[in-house]
């Protein structure tokens, strides 16, 4: 009998074998796949492990850590004025993962990215605990607070450019909510988190409606309409006669008819007073004659189609690509498929205010390491020149009239030279929606201009004219300027 | 020199080797005891309470065995008392580790204490009392009916989570009658086919190859195998049919000598797997697991995932007793069935390796055992019992690592569960009787008067 027992010994060394290369591939050639696996638990815990580093703004943090006790995670995130600085920071959740820079800046925050390898090899020797670097902001804690605040039970959003370098010194967005109350694990946050629901809260207080709502832009839209007038040459002088029919018909025989809010007279108004009094059919007839090729063409140069990663994603704005005359009409007035976020229309007024030049914007003026060495610094980069010096001053100088005796009368500073462009955005199926109020403006000095901003309020007043752009949106953006030239 | 070696038989047979099995001895308890304390500084930051009496307990337990060992069974195996001390030592520590979760249910190393010193009891007594393991011979057909009735019991209880493996006792607890029939039946086997191997090998008739027994040598195995499904069927328990199943063909192949049977075996045990496979539900979702092993089921994360992400997380060198995760395997079994989870994360490839090499070292011991049996009855019983435990260690490891689908089993020694820790020691007290006979000396001729005569020229 002992053939067929030597026999079995073999098969169960094979059997044994078998087991043995299992684990090898489980556990080496597998193993680095199932440990980063977003399944596994590990990864969050991990994450957690430690304090993860700050969102600093002015040299003070915005987020900080407290102890847990009784679950997985050891530290939890914790947000000072967490509402206002939402749309900023995000939120890192041991439950619901991370969001905006909390998401983005994830790796440094936590301490894992590649850049402190050295900081974590010194922590290992010296047995310190392990540390997340700290992301420095661009932002202003007055401006910001000057927005949120300004926008305050109303439905909205700011967005604060500095056009010289791009970096963003504003950004709200109401409503708003806590990250606080979503940082944890326990069935509070829970509870906290399915409220923060769409479905159960329409006002969708998660969303950050500054880089990922677009809305239709409305006259604010008109400011890069005038801009490809003047690129094309289609204008020279922005006090001469244009030759504009009112009511205006895009197409010979076409049924479909432009006509002025408030039965304002503009025909063959001047491009001044066009944009003081905000004339559609003016900018209507204006864009049709520039053409769909160059109004894209313009449009994209101050970033419409595409997305902008600030470094977090701004959704993309759109005008589209493929429209009749009539509705590229429609388009350069800023309605149609015209969409834009609020980032957009502050790119649109600091490339203006910043003589033509536009900025790419930027949130993270700066990675430190825990010991405070900066890892990273961003530079300000040039993204594109839509619009020449000379036309751009003549934009200027059509927005402050705007200003100083036009619909955006609200937002003047005594002292200060300040342009802007009001408008108010009809939608929804038959216009049957509160229209949107906007308000996009800059403010400069001598030194160039500190401030660009886009304020939108969802829930503009039922009284359909420009006069709610200038009404509501524009006093928020008039003192969140403020707030910039005190500093 | 006295007369006795000077004779052609000489009684020096080969050594004991029971102070080698002391000395491993020390190493089984020791390392356990080790373990004990790392975990408890890891998880609290200080030496463990118990550790004190853990360890003088584990090493009276040792050492009472051991001397038992010495004074019954003077020429067993040494490796395998030091082997089951050291599994049986590292599963209490891994479970007492898993009791400090909360979340994982009650503690439970203090019963799996006291049932592993039972274990350590019924293996005493099976080498107290079974001077020669050829009186299980006598039994063999009581221990059909025995193994029968353990099988079809737990059909009459309610089954505990989808299988019907386990019978309640009040007062008692639950117990797995499957474990201890793995062993009865065993024993029914073995004396079966000592008796029927001749006519099983050599009545039967050529077709394609193959030996084909006659009808009624086949009838048994046909027997068994409908049995073995039946009780998958009933019990929803793939891992024991599996089992019975595994060890009646490779019994029958060392009994017969006729790779036939093999080839019958594979065909017979992958049809019925197959036919099972497709048509039970229980069944089904274990195989499916198996497939897509890291499939979310209703947006959460399955047990076996979980236990794979233990193992991966584990890497080489594991993180370390009382530092992993694997209180993330909710579920049913991480203190049983998913013990082998906990080794490979806190352990590592290394420290999961050298326990699976320690079965394997076990199993190979056990079929030496069977090698040098010089009876039948010895020969299939160990073969038998080893080969058993093999597959049954194969099916856990290999379910719980997901080289195959999981069943339900129990990890021999290692695994939280009464009746199994019990069963297995009395599974290693027959093995070591079995080798205790085979590796005794022959008992010295009497002196032969003429011995002068036939004196043999030594070379010194």
């Amino acid at each position: 009998m002992n053939k067929p027992l030597r026999r079995v010994a073999v098969f169960c060394g094979l059997l044994v074998l078998a087991l043995l290369v299992r684990v090898n591939y489980v556990q080496f050639v597998q193993a680095d796949q199932l440990q980063n696996d977003p399944y596994n638990r590990r990864v969050a815990i991990n994450q957690y492990a430690q304090p993860r580093g700050d969102i600093v703004v002015d040299g003070k943090a915005v987020t900080g850590h407290t102890e847990t006790n009784g679950s997985d995670f050891k530290y939890k995130r914790t947000y000072t004025d967490g509402p206002m600085w939402a749309p900023v920071t995000g939120h890192a959740s041991q439950a619901y993962g991370t969001t905006m820079l909390e998401g983005v800046e994830d790796k440094f925050l936590t301490g894992d990215d590649d850049r402190l390898f050295f900081n974590r090899t010194i922590d290992l020797l010296t047995g310190k605990q392990r540390q997340g670097g700290n992301v420095v902001t661009t932002l202003n804690a007055e401006a910001q607070k000057a927005a949120f605040d300004g926008l305050g039970d109303k439905k909205g959003a700011v967005v604060a450019l500095d056009p010289r370098t791009g970096a963003v010194l504003a950004m709200a967005s109401t409503p708003s909510y806590d990250p606080s109350d979503i940082a944890g694990y326990s069935t509070s946050d829970e509870k906290n988190w399915i409220a923060l629901d769409k479905k159960k809260d329409p006002d969708d207080p998660s969303l950050n409606r500054a880089l990922r709502q677009t809305y239709p832009p409305g006259s604010t839209f008109k400011l890069v309409t005038a801009a490809a007038a003047l690129e094309s040459g289609q204008v020279t002088d922005i006090d001469g006669k244009t030759n504009s029919p009112d009511p205006y018909y895009p197409l010979p025989g076409s049924a479909f008819k432009l006509v002025n809010e408030g039965h304002i007279q503009c025909k063959d108004t001047s491009l001044r007073d066009a944009l003081r009094q905000s004339c559609n059919t003016v900018f209507g007839k204006l864009g049709a004659t520039v053409g769909l090729q160059g109004m894209v063409d313009e449009a994209e140069k101050f970033g419409f189609n595409k997305e902008q990663l600030i470094p977090v994603r701004a959704d993309a704005s759109n005008f589209d690509t493929k429209m009749s005359p009539d509705q590229v009409a429609q388009s350069s007035i800023g309605q149609f498929d015209t969409a834009a976020t609020p980032l957009q229309m502050a790119m649109v007024a600091s490339a203006i205010a910043n003589n033509g030049v536009l900025m790419q914007p930027y949130e993270v003026d700066k990675l430190v390491a825990p010991n405070l060495s900066t890892i990273s610094q961003t530079d300000p980069k040039e993204m594109s020149k839509p619009l020449s010096p000379e036309n751009a001053q003549k934009l200027q100088s059509m927005m402050e009239t705007v200003v100083n005796d036009g619909t955006g009368k609200k937002a003047k500073i005594p002292g200060v030279k300040v342009g802007g462009k009001t408008g108010t955005a009809q939608h929804g199926v038959n216009n049957d929606k509160a229209p949107y109020a906007w308000f996009v403006s800059y403010a400069m000095t001598d030194q160039g201009s500190p401030v660009a901003v886009a304020v939108v309020v969802e829930d503009g007043s039922a009284n359909r004219d420009d006069i709610s752009g200038g009404g509501l949106a524009a006093p928020i953006a008039k003192s969140v300027m403020e707030a910039v030239l005190n500093k | 020199m006295s007369a006795s070696n000077t004779t052609t038989i000489t009684s020096i047979g080969a050594p004991n080797r029971r102070n080698t099995e002391l000395a491993l001895l020390v190493f089984a308890v020791a390392i356990p005891v080790f373990a004990y304390a790392n975990v408890g500084l890891a998880k609290n930051g200080s030496v463990p309470a118990g550790l004190l009496g853990y360890g003088v307990g584990l090493g009276l337990l040792a050492t009472v065995t051991h001397l038992l060992v010495r004074k019954f069974a003077p020429y067993a195996d040494p490796l395998m008392l030091p082997i089951a001390t050291l599994l049986n030592g590292l599963g209490l520590v891994l479970i007492w580790r898993l009791d400090q979760e909360p979340s994982l249910g009650a503690a439970m190393a203090p019963k799996q204490l006291m049932w592993s010193t039972f274990g350590v009891v019924l293996f005493v007594a099976v080498l107290v009392f079974i001077k020669d393991h050829r009186i299980l011979q006598r039994y063999t057909y009581i221990s059909m009916v025995l193994a029968l009735v353990l099988l079809v019991l737990p059909v009459f209880f309610p089954p505990v989570y989808g299988a019907r493996i386990w019978i309640t006792l009040p007062g008692i607890g639950s117990l797995q009658p499957g474990e201890f029939a793995k062993i009865i039946i065993t024993v029914f086997f073995a004396g079966y086919l000592m008796v029927k191997r001749d006519a099983l090998a050599l009545a039967s008739r050529r077709v394609m190859g193959l030996y084909l027994p006659r009808g009624r040598d086949l009838g048994p195995i046909l027997v068994i195998w409908a049995v073995s499904l039946l009780i998958l069927v009933f019990e929803t328990d793939l891992g024991t049919s599996l089992l019975f199943f595994g060890l009646f063909v490779i019994m029958l192949y060392v009994a017969t000598e006729r790779t036939s049977w093999i080839v019958f075996g594979l065909l017979l045990s992958s049809a019925g797997a197959v036919a099972v496979a497709s048509s039970e539900r229980h069944v089904k979702v274990r195989v499916q697991d198996w497939l897509h092993p890291l499939a979310l089921q209703n947006d959460a994360v399955t047990e076996t995932a979980q236990a794979r992400y233990a193992f991966g997380s584990g890497g080489l060198f594991g993180s370390g007793l009382g530092q992993g995760y694997s209180r993330l395997i909710h579920g049913i079994a991480p203190k049983s069935d998913y013990i082998l989870a906990t080794v490979g994360e806190e352990l590592g490839l290394a420290g999961l390796m050298a326990v699976l090499l320690l079965y394997g070292l076990l199993i190979e011991r056990g079929i030496r055992t069977a090698l040098a049996a010089r009876d039948p009855f010895g020969k299939l019983l160990a073969i038998g019992l080893s080969g058993g435990f093999a597959l049954q260690v194969f099916v856990v490891a290999g379910g719980v690592t997901g080289l195959i689908p999981l069943t339900g089993m129990t990890m021999p020694f290692m695994a939280q569960g009464g009746s199994s820790v019990i069963a297995n020691w009395a599974l290693v007290a027959i093995l070591l009787r079995i080798s205790d006979t085979a590796r005794r000396p022959a008992p010295s001729p009497a002196p032969s008067p003429d011995a002068e005569a036939t004196q043999v020229v030594r070379n010194q």
